[in-house]
């Protein structure tokens, strides 16, 4: 016995079937593919290389992407016509796009590989790095070297650091994520993030597992922080803008966009909105911390 | 202890309607959850107006369109390529190894994860053939992952209509092609629909395959070769950035209510075409 | 002038049928090409049952993630064949007409529930549940496994009725006649004569739970190491592609396609062995 999908009931061979087959009739059918294969051909053939005809592509870090959105917004009000696009992808695929040409503009959260410093960059905003606990957990402070241990799994218990009795959930980021990976350039040194710990492939995913879940741990973009999570103090500096500003709290990272070369055209004009003092008052707004504050 | 026939037949009577109870409840669980949550938030507006400040504010007239034009381009795409594919097998070549290797193979590839076809897409359209992130792109990403669906239904639908059918047209003088179109056609239309139908569903549902080949743009898009983001992209995006809940719930619940509407209005047209009675 | 007509029409039919193959090849291929290189640098023994994996220091070994696919849907068979089978039961043979009318519809609406929606839901509500009332972080196997359980339901359900209720009627009037209660009847003759329709409709079932990314993606923590209890996070062979796809570079990407490769062979090896259920008769 076949599996059957429910076919249903068997149509008699009558006239009606007649009426119906002739909707489908040879005539019409042959239209209907020719037409078909003509625009698929046509379509297919005019793809090529229709790329930015008009609009740009940027792609790149996810930590990036909701404010390239806003400030491509803005820019798409201020200029009618223009058209920008923003992509996720994370900061590894952002660097790979620009440099093979297929975006514009690539979005990194992280600092430019030697094997990638041939590209062109420039700082649209600097983002701290925040180490986000659980509200009702009652540690405050924390020395980097003891994140450092409690990531590569030498700490296993909130009890050891001052607080409950209970095993801590570590949380970090994907592999190719750019705020990974400056957290393990500033924060784990020579150690490897425990392979214990959970992934999550956003900053949004980190920061609602932490406010759900008493023992979690995790980082996440500073300007991301809100009142579901409380932010540590390491070693004994509070994490807030001014004080990523005035370098006493030295866990940042710069957003940077890059590309194959020095941008031209609607690129460059994009570019120069965002880092105008227009562009860098929207993402000082949304709690980033602009290049020229404070110089 | 041997459980009496009676108390056996009251003891599954009970576990089996209560696990069809079950069922319904989980249903109810996840559905009315999110259309409580998520109804009140479509309105006019919602479904008008393209999606401004990461999503925060605005529509998603934008993401609705873009799923509506990568689904159609998948299907109109597969559709035609699939169901000949399906006839070619079963008319026109005899039941020997290679089809049964084409047919193995299309089962398998049918099962697939979707994510696998997000690479193959973003490698190969995206790339290489430098479709960029465009519906275009995504559509044909899907197109092919429905494909093997819809060769295996029609090819199964077609299968099952009787020799009988075939046999009359031949003998009433009928050609090959006549008999394909005037006799097996109509009769396999349904089957055929319910694997174009569970590819719709598959192409409006979509999420890993689409957010790596037809892109994340929130703008609306103008042509095929305009990124897009799809609703249940759009829907990923918002819950997981946490940008903003009440939209996403918006966006998920129209998406269910989008794909019932697809379902019911697909099972009524094929209703239409077939005639009725044994 | 018929004639004519009938070869470019049989013509027209192996140019789409060549074209659509060719393409299906094409992928085949593709994922062999770009996955077999770092099989042979690896080698197939390390790659398959390599214990590490960390792209990064480049380890490769994938077989934290096989544990991860294999308990995940192992969790979720046992959960979701049970159910669905009764329920199957229940529409073909225990609900009266005007109610299996309202059922099968709204199980058919189970269906068309995205999957990332799934995976929110069970985030908010499956995965705390388990967090606070069984311990661990909440993401873990057993959340997934009951989130691909509720995934597969449909299928199962809607595949199984369909045999159940194309078997021939004399089977059960038979039965009836002999003086067989209703449940002896479907255990002792109506299941055992469906039997390799309903075996067809657990695998393809078992199939999608295997290939399902999102959902899982979203309840099950991702971790890399090997999971130790059904309450620890874990990580499928299909999250690891969907975590670091973004990631596409180099040998990353290439064991990324291998390990798309081992999962074509998973679902290849499934459907032989369906395929030989269901011949044998």
């Amino acid at each position: 016995m076949s599996i059957k999908m429910s076919t249903g009931l068997m149509p008699c061979f009558n006239v009606k079937n007649m009426k119906i087959a002739l909707m489908f009739s040879r005539p019409k059918r042959r239209i209907y593919t020719t037409v078909f294969i003509l625009v698929f051909a046509v379509s297919l053939l005019s793809a090529c290389g229709s790329m930015n005809k008009s609009g740009i592509i940027v792609a790149g870090s996810t930590s990036i992407q909701p404010y390239a959105e806003v400030l491509a917004e803005e820019y798409m009000i201020l200029h009618p016509g223009a058209m920008i696009d923003i992509q996720g992808g994370g900061s590894s695929a952002g660097i790979m796009a620009a440099q093979s040409g297929t975006s514009n503009l690539g979005m990194s959260s992280r600092v430019l590989k030697d094997e990638e410093k041939s590209l062109w960059y420039v700082e649209i905003a600097r983002d701290g790095l925040a180490v986000i606990i659980n509200p009702a957990n009652p540690v405050q402070n924390l020395t980097l070297d003891q994140v450092s241990d409690i990531y590569s799994a030498k700490i296993t218990d909130w009890s050891q650091l001052g607080g409950t009795k209970a095993k801590i959930h570590v949380i970090t980021r994907e592999d190719g994520s750019g705020t990974r990976d400056a957290f393990v350039n500033l924060v784990m040194g020579e150690s490897n993030i425990t392979p214990r710990a959970i992934v999550q492939d956003s900053n949004g995913a980190v920061r609602q597992l932490v406010a759900d879940d008493p023992n979690a741990i995790g980082f996440i973009s500073l300007g991301l922080v809100d009142e579901t999570v409380k932010a540590l103090q390491l070693d004994g500096v509070a994490a807030t803008r001014e004080n990523v500003m005035n370098g006493s709290y030295n866990l940042s990272r710069p957003f940077l966009f890059v590309a194959q070369t020095e941008p031209t055209g609607q690129t460059k004009e994009f570019l120069d909105f965002v880092l105008s003092a227009e562009g860098q008052q929207m993402l000082v707004n949304e709690g980033l911390i602009s290049p020229t504050e404070g110089t | 202890m041997k459980i009496s026939a009676r108390n056996a037949q009251r003891i599954a009577k009970i576990l089996i309607w209560a696990s069809a109870l079950l069922v319904i409840v989980i249903l109810l669980a996840i559905v009315i959850f999110i259309l409580i949550k998520g109804v009140p938030e479509i309105s006019w507006q919602f479904l008008t107006e393209i999606p401004r400040n990461m999503g925060r504010s605005g529509g998603i007239s934008s993401s609705i369109v873009g799923t509506l034009l990568v689904t159609a381009v998948a299907v109109i795409i597969a559709t035609p390529f699939g169901v000949g594919t399906a006839f070619y097998l079963t008319e026109y070549t005899r039941e020997g190894k290679i089809t049964r290797i084409i047919r193995f193979s299309a089962e398998s590839l049918s099962g697939i994860p979707s994510i696998v076809y997000g690479l193959f897409g973003f490698i190969f359209f995206v790339m290489y053939l430098k479709l960029g992130w465009s519906i275009l792109s995504g559509g044909l990403t899907l197109a092919v992952m429905i494909l093997p669906t819809i060769i295996r239904t029609s090819e199964e639908a077609i299968r099952t209509v009787a020799y009988q059918y075939r046999e009359v047209s031949f003998s009433l003088g009928g050609t090959k092609w006549q008999t394909i179109t005037k006799a097996v056609f109509p009769s396999a239309i349904r089957g055929i629909a319910v694997g174009v139908i569970l590819g719709i569903g598959r192409c409006v549902a979509e999420t890993a395959a689409v957010i790596l080949t037809a892109g994340s743009a929130l703008r609306m898009p103008d042509s095929i070769f305009s990124p897009t983001r799809t609703m249940a992209e759009h829907f990923y995006i918002l819950a997981r950035e946490g940008i903003s809940m009440e939209k996403a719930y918006g966006t998920a619940a129209l998406l269910i209510i989008l794909i019932f509407i697809i379902n019911v209005v697909a099972n009524m047209l094929v209703n239409r075409f077939v005639a009725k009675g044994r | 002038m018929k004639i004519n007509k009938e070869k470019i029409s049989g013509l027209l039919f192996l140019l789409i049928a060549l074209s659509a193959l060719s393409v299906l090849a094409l992928i085949t291929i593709f994922i062999f090409i770009k996955g077999v290189p770092i099989i042979t640098k690896v080698g197939l023994f390390n790659f398959v049952f390599g214990m590490v994996w960390d792209p990064s220091h480049g380890a490769y070994g994938i077989f934290p993630m096989i544990i991860g696919s294999v308990s995940v849907t192992l969790g979720a068979a046992i959960l979701g064949v049970p159910v669905a089978i009764c329920c199957s039961i229940f529409l073909a043979e225990f609900a009266p007409a005007a109610l299996s009318n309202l059922v099968r519809p709204a199980i058919q609406l189970l269906a068309a529930i995205p999957s990332v929606v799934y995976g929110f839901w069970g985030l908010l509500f499956v995965v705390p549940a388990i967090r606070n009332y069984l311990g661990g972080p909440g993401l873990s196997i057993l959340a997934g496994s009951i989130i691909l359980a509720i995934m597969i339901l449909p299928t199962i359900i809607s595949i199984a009725e369909v045999s159940l209720l194309s078997l021939p009627r004399q089977y059960k009037e038979g039965a009836y006649a002999l003086g067989l209660t209703q449940w002896q009847t479907i255990r002792s003759v109506l299941l055992p004569a469906a039997k390799s329709g309903i075996v067809a409709a657990i695998i393809l079932g078992i199939g999608r739970a295997i290939g399902e990314t999102m959902a899982v993606i979203m309840v099950l923590g991702n971790a890399v190491a090997i999971p130790q209890s059904i309450l620890d996070p874990a990580r499928t062979l299909t999250t690891n592609i969907g975590i670091e796809m973004g990631y596409a570079s180099g040998e990353h990407q290439q064991a990324l396609f291998a390990t798309g490769i081992v999962l074509l062979v998973i679902v290849m090896g499934l459907n032989a062995f369906a395929q030989y259920v269901t011949r044998r008769k």
